[in-house]
């Protein structure tokens, strides 16, 4: 385990819907700085952990704690605590009746109380940095998956957040435009940003992951530093998952 | 068969010495619309509240709305409009129960014709407004609360500006209801368009001139009105996004 | 007024109440949903067909019905049914053709258009791929139809024409404004009557609301059951 501070600590996570376990007490955490890719089949709760991190999903048991605050804590302002954490969706979810500058720029003014200009600055400056400026008066409908996903990962740096959690972020791409996603996020994680991705893209994992997780029915099978993980893992079901997703 | 059309009949003189029959219908058309937009704000206003608190996570919100939609959606019209106009007044405290009764005609009439169209009404509009929000992708409210909007802020500026783009055409088809369920005001007094074709009818006795010029109205109203609305369709319309296919609904 | 309620009066007019009221209704409710269901049946085919001319005919009918208050049909229907009678038999003047006939045929012709639209939403809401993939098995268009399209449609479309039939059950209750006398009607008869508004309109709505609401829940359930899982 690395020395520097957590940013985000998942203790003993588990969460039921009704009668059916989803996650079964999951415990790691994610250092500042580092990215961890959370990988498995589906159905493995991987999806449904990522979103305890902010708070989206519910859990009855354990706790998380992000920068020192504790997401299942009765006093906690979630809506602070979610606007200081980025999250990109597998289905972009920009706001379809909302210009590419307004969809940066609605957190902003709305919850971090900024004025226009300074929002839209800000946005634009982060739009020309997924390299889509020129379509700051579109509307979401008009761009393809690959630049509505871009746009979001703008919209979750615009609020500056301390960590980003990205919940499959190129599933629902066309191939084409898988790259040039994954290109932002590598760039992303080399500036340092605290990343929490799940993902099946191995490649990406491969460059710019410190740690990969596995999970497999709700639970954190194997928690290996990347060079383990590819190269010896413990746990048979992580063998056999690797074997099936790395022979493409 | 033995008809005697007289098509000059719109010109002569009404028996209400308002004008000539055709003006008398007119009249009638006014009043349908005066009744019909009054309903129309109430039951928008009221609707857009039960249908969007019908979607929060709070449970006994959610069943009072449940509730409000079952009581006025299982009674027929009719049978509200006679509720509002006989039974009320007589249950209010005795002053304003008299001072409803005693409202001069038309307002006697037109009051409650208002009261019970727009809150029969308003069911309808939350039924679209509830099925317009529950729509859009769950991600949609998830992405709002993720870059820390609250709860109220999510419905706000994400998901009922969305909603209510996508409910636009069944809205309007409630609208046309509201205009085609004035005439039962009829019963109550309201002398609406169906309501003066029926007295031109009684009066003059011809029979189909009045009930033909009702229709004519009727028909051209509505395609007026489709018109204005696919006007305002394009007018909000959000560029690049494909509305849901066509629900299958019942209804009038 | 204000002397007193006096609920008793349900009690005794009860037996006219339903054994004259509620029968024509009821009545009414199901000629008027099974005449319905055919012509609109018949509607949905002549506007889903090849044939422009019948399409044109059918959409014009069924866009008129459903542009026009059913209060303003019931009168055209009530008026109109002498003098088609007699076109009909031939006779001179108009013949009298009774309240409740013009009744079943102005619910059977209005409502007719409502089903028809359901109809065809049901049948253009399957999928073109169902059709493809039918027709890729070498399926012709009416065995496409029969086994793959109509099923489904069918199963997509009962919950919601049953529930367009609970609203036919409470649009009877219009045939007021030409004094037939069904439920509300009877309701309306002791009310007047007996100067008793509140507790005959109340126990009315009380009847109308507990019928309609039991029917909602069984087509609730009806539609879970039937639901086909995409």
């Amino acid at each position: 385990m690395s020395t520097t501070p957590a940013m985000i600590e998942i203790k003993n996570i588990s969460k039921w819907y009704g009668s059916f376990q989803v996650l079964a007490n999951c415990t790691t955490q994610v250092s500042k700085g580092e990215v961890v890719v959370v990988c498995g089949p589906s159905g493995s709760g991987k999806s449904t952990l990522i979103k305890t991190v902010n708070g989206l999903e519910p859990f009855q048991k354990g706790d998380i704690i992000v920068d020192g605050v504790s997401v299942a804590a009765k006093d906690t302002n979630l809506s602070k605590l979610r606007s200081r954490i980025g999250m990109v969706f597998q289905n972009f979810e920009l706001f379809p009746h909302l210009s590419i500058t307004e969809n940066l720029t609605l957190g902003q003014i709305k919850v971090l109380g900024r004025p226009k200009e300074e929002a839209v600055e800000r946005g634009l400056k982060l739009l020309d940095r997924v390299g889509l400026i020129e379509q700051k008066d579109k509307y979401p409908g008009q761009l393809s998956g690959g630049q509505q996903q871009r746009v979001a990962i703008a919209r979750a740096l615009s609020m500056d957040p301390i960590a980003m959690l990205f919940d499959e972020p190129t599933s629902a791409l066309d191939p084409e435009m898988i790259n040039e996603v994954l290109d932002v996020m590598v760039e992303l994680a080399r500036e340092g940003m605290t990343m929490m991705v799940v993902t099946h893209e191995m490649g990406f994992a491969n460059k710019v992951a410190h740690r990969v997780i596995f999970m497999d029915k709700g639970e954190i099978v194997e928690d290996a530093v990347k060079a383990d993980f590819f190269g010896k893992p413990r746990s048979e079901r992580a063998v056999q998952f690797l074997s099936k997703i790395l022979h493409h | 068969m033995k008809y005697d059309w007289q098509w000059s009949i719109y010109l002569q003189p009404a028996a209400d010495g308002s004008g000539s029959w055709l003006q008398y219908l007119f009249g009638g058309l006014v009043w349908t619309m005066v009744t019909a937009l009054a309903a129309w704000v109430l039951a928008l206003s009221i609707g857009s509240v039960v249908g969007t608190l019908r979607t929060t996570p709070m449970p006994w919100i959610v069943r009072l709305g449940n509730a409000y939609v079952e009581v006025f959606r299982n009674v027929p019209l009719l049978v509200q409009m006679f509720l509002w106009f006989f039974v009320l007044p007589e249950l209010l405290p005795k002053q304003l129960g008299d001072w409803i009764k005693q409202m001069p005609p038309p307002w006697g009439s037109y009051l409650p014709a208002v009261l019970c169209l727009g809150i029969y009404t308003s069911v309808r509009v939350a039924e679209q407004v509830k099925a317009g929000i529950q729509s859009l992708p769950h991600g949609q409210g998830m992405a709002g609360m993720a870059i820390g909007l609250t709860l109220p802020q999510t419905y706000r500026f994400v998901l009922l500006p969305m909603a209510f783009r996508i409910v636009m055409p069944p809205l309007t088809s409630e609208f046309l209801n509201i205009i085609k369920n004035s005439s039962v005001a009829l019963t109550i007094g309201l002398l609406e368009l169906t309501g003066r074709a029926r007295a031109m009818q009684e009066f003059s006795f011809k029979v189909f001139e009045a009930f033909s010029a009702a229709t004519v109205i009727y028909l051209v109203t509505n395609l007026v009105i489709v018109l204005l609305m696919r006007k305002l369709e394009n007018k909000i319309r959000v560029p690049g996004f494909i509305a849901s296919p066509a629900q299958i609904t019942p209804g009038h | 007024m204000n002397a007193g309620y006096d609920f008793e009066v349900i009690q005794r007019t009860l037996p006219y109440l339903f054994k004259e009221g509620m029968t024509f209704t009821v009545t009414l409710t199901l000629i008027a949903m099974t005449g319905g269901i055919f012509f609109g049946t018949i509607l949905a085919m002549m506007r889903m067909g090849r044939f422009r001319l019948l399409s044109i005919v059918a959409g014009t009918y069924v866009n008129m019905m459903r542009a026009v208050p059913l209060v303003l049909v019931i009168f055209w229907f009530y008026f109109l049914m002498p003098y088609v009678g007699a076109w009909i038999i031939g006779a001179a003047r108009p013949v009298a053709v009774g309240a409740f006939m013009s009744c079943v045929i102005t619910f059977m012709l209005f409502e007719a258009a409502y089903y028809c639209e359901i109809m065809r939403a049901g049948i253009q809401s399957i999928p073109r791929g169902q059709v493809a993939a039918g027709q890729a098995l070498g399926l012709n268009y009416w065995q496409t139809m029969g086994t793959v399209v109509l099923p489904q449609a069918f199963r997509n479309m009962t919950p919601v024409l049953l529930t367009q039939t609970i609203i036919l059950f409470q649009d009877t209750s219009l045939v007021y404004v030409i004094s037939v006398t069904d439920f509300l009607g009877a309701a309306a008869k002791i009310a007047n009557r007996d100067y008793r508004l509140i507790e005959m309109y109340t126990f009315a709505a009380l009847v109308y609301f507990v019928i309609c609401f039991s029917m909602s829940y069984l087509v609730k359930l009806l539609q879970a059951r039937m639901a086909i899982i995409r």
